[in-house]
């Protein structure tokens, strides 16, 4: 088929369009179906973007299944993947219908609450599979929109100082991007990502008010993407917004949040701004390097003293980014699949936490961790599957955790040895807070009273953590899963920026003689 | 001189019309046939964009120069009636039940179109002048409308003493300009403004007409009466302010900055420029702490005005494509917020307090969605057609090297996305009690209002063809 990625893409919009216009009423019927409906339609899209990968041909570096049409403005709806964006189109598909099996307790206003999260699937989708500038900034930025509603309106006690928070964040953010954006078509003449890659932009030192800037046209777009893509990530310092957002959203909006949003950021740097900006990227990557390491240690020891659960692992997904950020502009092999490799794990990872914060809240209505303890002697289900995820976040051997965990830091060791020492240290600590915080809500005897009547996982909760289990095993002990898909292309990347770097280096060398 | 009426006819035919209808409604039942008249004058202006957009065509001058027919002053045209024709629309329902509507509104639009049409086709500043004062002493009327009313005629009273100050200006830099160049035709002063004599008159002349300019499309800091206006006039009649007049404004301050300034771009640029990003900062900033909604939506005008000025500061063609394109989608946008407004009212008074939305959008949530998708095309997030109007502008602007305007432009619209989403949190995120809003029976209003949001979301495709015909426009324009 022709337009693959278009029809998966389109799927969950169209449903969300079916029910807008014939679902009426809001009584227990109307909610069933709408819950029916949102769940059909996303598992319909992960069966059909199953094609995807079944016809996806890994051996090969460039853009697949690519469809064109043209657009306003010289611009162009251009769609495609490559090894490494497929994936991320595969975990979207993969986690959105446990996002809204999830949400099957959600009573209030549940037509738009699905439709919410319907149109920001598409939205996703559409994020990883743009080919064109102004295509991926539209997806990018409309995704603002669903979020700012399911948090604003299904969110917890200050939903509206959260909502506002990340909403205006992430906008500033990205405009500088826009306006970087402006500035590559002016350049390049086009606005398709696969002539891009391809463009060489400016890198001459200029000066701009007295200040030199080397590297010069690419340091400067580098840094207005960076500004769009460290808040999304989120990297520390701008990570503030994700707390709040964490905490106040409802635990269908946490998961997709932590599980795909938080992936938007690291996708842009792989995509865009490493082999785009590939001497922006080598100016400022000792600075990035750093700014991870110090995020990974100071988001964990941040960790340690929530008494929030949501939060606790808000700050540690903040840590695990650090990890992606850091591999990526280690900018060798193992870091680019190590970011990769971490960013799906984390997916299924802190996905799988937040659910599980979710199983909880549901039953006792309070994120407070001193709320609870020895819940293991009530909810012994519930206790082998937190384990199972908490280890996983720590980063055990055999979870995917280990993995990407281990890539990263193996590449930024070769590149910058402190970094890797300091973000190491990181490690140690996420091993504290997470087992502390497992310790409190589940081990030790049962005395709170209001415990005493909790009961265990359903079958429907148990079925929508199968999967996550599964996944998280299965990548821990066979890697290759991912790696094998997204090695040509990182490899391809890698060599090009390798390239642009002796380029640079030979200009620097040749301007000093 | 056959050939020149021809041309002109358009506008002929609407002032014959517009004398027509006063004899005709003082010597009939006056107020009685007001709806009546309303709806002939809608049909006519859609008739009438119809014509002028499908069938007329080419570019030639008439009079020696003094009214120019191209396909620049026929986009504004068209996007002049057809506005002014959505908002008579509107009006019609609200005006009626508040007993205000009178048989003078349709003929003082149609007396304040056509001098908008003028004022876009004039080749001249004479001919310039005379559309300005067409239009705005219609205008000055209108907004004074409810006689009774203490803030609607404090509005035309305000309204009336800044513009006569404003065509003061203007007029005192159009002598200056005739005094420097000798002659009041546009193609007569680019020619003298391009070999450079007189220059510093020709200079002092030419900031004051951009005042005056300034004035019409309320950029800052010639802005102050647009909040008072927009909050006393009627709300119909604000719907109209923030829509016609403002499109004819800026098509004729394009027209003048480029068919008698054009050779001199670097000029007038800077001043452009800073009356963009003025506008756009303070419109931003100023709207935070508004209560009412017409005076929200009188900085938010500010605020766009100050988009589509980026546009023309970039003194291209491009630039002057972008600014038709924003104007198109900005008057889609308000004249859709508007009818939203237009039905805003408690057992049968009229709110304007935002407060008053608390919730909206769990008793009326197809009005809220599509209010919804109004705001965040007005804040400019993608994938609204609001986004597109800005991406235009920030290309015209970084293409003529305005690079520090386009992050200034994209800063302002972060800090204006903030009233725009607090609308929504009042409908949307608001607590289950309090008072409800009436649930307006008016088709016409929930119609427009759906159909400015269906435009917004599905227009992103092609722009149903604009794109073209603002190009071609724009090219006419600026050789």
């Amino acid at each position: 088929m022709d337009s693959l990625l278009s029809f998966v893409t389109f799927i969950p919009a169209t449903a969300a369009l079916v029910m807008l216009i014939f679902l009426r009423g809001d009584d227990a019927d109307a909610q069933r179906n709408a819950k029916y409906v949102g769940l059909f339609a996303t598992t319909a899209t992960f069966v059909v973007s199953l094609f995807i990968l079944a016809e996806f041909n890994p051996n090969d570096p460039g853009f697949q299944f690519v469809e064109e049409a043209d657009w306003l403005l010289g611009l162009q709806y251009k769609m495609g993947v490559d090894g490494i964006s497929v994936l991320f189109v595969m975990l979207t598909t993969f986690m959105m219908p446990l996002v809204i099996a999830a949400s099957w307790n959600v009573t209030e206003r549940v037509k738009e609450y699905i439709i919410a999260f319907l149109l920001l699937e598409t939205l996703m989708l559409g994020v990883f599979m743009a080919l064109d500038l102004v295509l991926f900034y539209l997806f990018f930025e409309a995704g603002l929109i669903p979020m700012f509603l399911i948090i604003g309106i299904w969110g917890g006690a200050n939903r509206i100082y959260a909502s506002f928070k990340f909403f205006l964040y992430t906008f500033l953010g990205s405009v500088l991007m826009l306006v970087a954006m402006v500035a590559m078509f002016a350049d390049a003449g086009t606005t398709d990502v696969e002539q891009l890659l391809n463009h060489q932009f400016e890198f001459e030192t200029f000066s701009v008010l007295g200040i030199q800037i080397v590297g010069g046209m690419q340091t400067l777009m580098f840094l207005a993407f960076f500004a769009s893509f460290a808040v999304k990530m989120p990297m520390w310092p701008v990570h503030t917004w994700l707390p709040d957002a964490h905490v106040q959203a409802p635990t269908a909006g946490s998961v997709v949040l932590a599980a795909i949003l938080l992936k938007l950021g690291g996708y842009g740097f792989i995509r865009f701004s490493l082999p785009m900006f590939p001497v922006g990227s080598e100016v400022m990557a000792p600075l990035v390097l750093w700014m991870s390491a110090i995020a990974i240690v100071y988001t964990s020891l941040v960790a340690l003293v929530q008494e929030d659960m949501k939060k606790l692992i808000a700050y540690s997904s903040v840590a695990h980014m650090g990890f992606v950020t850091m591999g990526i502009f280690a900018g060798n092999q193992q870091g680019v699949d190590g970011a990769i490799f971490q960013m799906i794990s984390h997916g299924f990872i802190s996905g799988a936490l937040f659910l599980c914060v979710g199983v909880i809240y549901d039953r006792m209505h309070t994120r407070d961790i001193d709320a609870y303890g020895g819940l293991v002697n009530r909810m012994p289900a519930y206790a082998m599957i937190f384990m199972l995820f908490t280890m996983a976040n720590v980063g055990l051997p055999g979870t995917s955790g280990f993995v990407g965990e281990f890539l990263t830091l193996m590449a930024v060791f070769q590149v910058n040895t402190w970094v890797a020492m300091v973000a190491t240290t990181g490690v140690i600590f996420s091993a504290g807070y997470a087992l502390w915080l497992y310790r409190r809500v589940v081990m030790g005897d049962l005395i709170k009273a209001s415990l005493k009547t909790i009961t265990d996982m359903s079958r429907r909760e148990k079925a929508i953590f199968a999967p996550l289990v599964f996944m998280t095993l299965l990548l821990g002990v066979y890697p290759a899963l991912v790696l094998d898909i997204i090695g040509p292309s990182v490899a391809a990347l890698v060599d090009q920026y390798d390239l642009a770097r002796a380029d640079f280096a030979a200009a620097q060398q040749l301007a000093q003689n | 001189m056959a050939s020149d009426l021809t041309l002109i006819l358009p506008e002929i035919l609407l002032a014959v019309y517009a004398m027509l209808a006063l004899v005709l409604a003082v010597y009939t039942r006056k107020d009685e046939v007001a709806s009546t008249l309303l709806w002939v004058t809608v049909a006519l202006f859609i008739a009438m964009a119809a014509w002028i957009g499908l069938v007329r065509d080419g570019s030639a001058a008439a009079f020696g120069g003094m009214f120019i027919d191209d396909a620049f002053s026929r986009f504004a045209k068209v996007t002049v009636l057809l506005s002014a024709a959505a908002v008579l629309l509107i009006s019609e329902g609200y005006m009626a039940k508040r007993g205000i509507l009178r048989f003078e509104y349709p003929v003082l639009v149609v007396l304040a179109v056509v001098g908008m049409m003028m004022m876009v086709s004039s080749g001249d500043l004479i001919a310039l002048y005379m559309g300005l004062e067409l239009q705005s002493l219609a205008l000055y009327v209108i907004a004074a409308l409810r006689r009774d009313s203490v803030k609607s005629t404090e509005a035309g009273l305000k309204y009336f003493v800044l513009g006569a100050l404003s065509s003061g200006l203007l007029l005192y830099g159009a002598s200056l300009v005739y005094g420097y160049s000798g002659t009041t035709l546009f193609s007569g002063i680019i020619t003298t403004a391009k070999s450079g004599e007189g220059s510093i008159g020709l200079l002092f002349g030419l900031v004051f007409l951009m005042a005056g300019f300034g004035f019409k499309v309320s950029a800052v800091p010639f802005h102050m009466w647009t909040p008072d206006v927009y909050e006393g006039a009627p709300a119909p009649v604000t719907a109209f302010f923030a829509t016609a007049p403002k499109v004819a404004a800026m098509a004729l301050f394009a027209r003048v900055m480029h068919d008698a300034f054009g050779g001199v771009v670097k000029d007038w640029q800077q001043i452009v420029a800073l009356l963009s990003v003025c506008s756009m900062f303070l419109g931003a900033v100023a709207a935070i702490g508004q209560t009412n909604i017409k005076r929200l939506m009188a900085f938010s005008s500010i605020a766009h005005m100050g988009y589509a000025l980026m546009g023309l500061a970039a003194g291209t063609a491009f630039g002057v494509q972008a600014m038709l394109i924003y104007m198109a989608i900005y008057v889609t946008m308000n004249v859709g917020t508007f009818a939203f407004i237009l039905m805003m009212q408690r057992d049968g008074q009229v709110i304007t307090d935002i407060g008053a939305l608390n919730n909206y959008a769990s008793y009326q949530p197809g009005r809220a969605m599509a209010m919804l998708v109004l705001m965040f095309s007005l804040a400019g997030v993608p994938p609204m057609l609001g986004f597109f109007g800005k991406l235009y502008v920030l290309r015209a602007a970084y293409d003529a090297g305005l690079v520090w305007l386009a992050i200034a432009g994209v800063i302002a619209s972060v800090i204006g996305a903030y009233y725009y989403l607090r609308i929504v949190y009042y409908m949307y995120f608001g607590d289950t009690d309090g008072d409800r809003l009436d649930d307006s029976r008016s088709r016409v209003l929930s119609g427009v209002l759906m159909a400015s949001a269906v435009v917004m979301v599905i227009g992103i495709a092609n722009m149903f063809g604009i794109e073209g015909a603002a190009a071609s426009a724009a090219a006419e324009l600026v050789q």
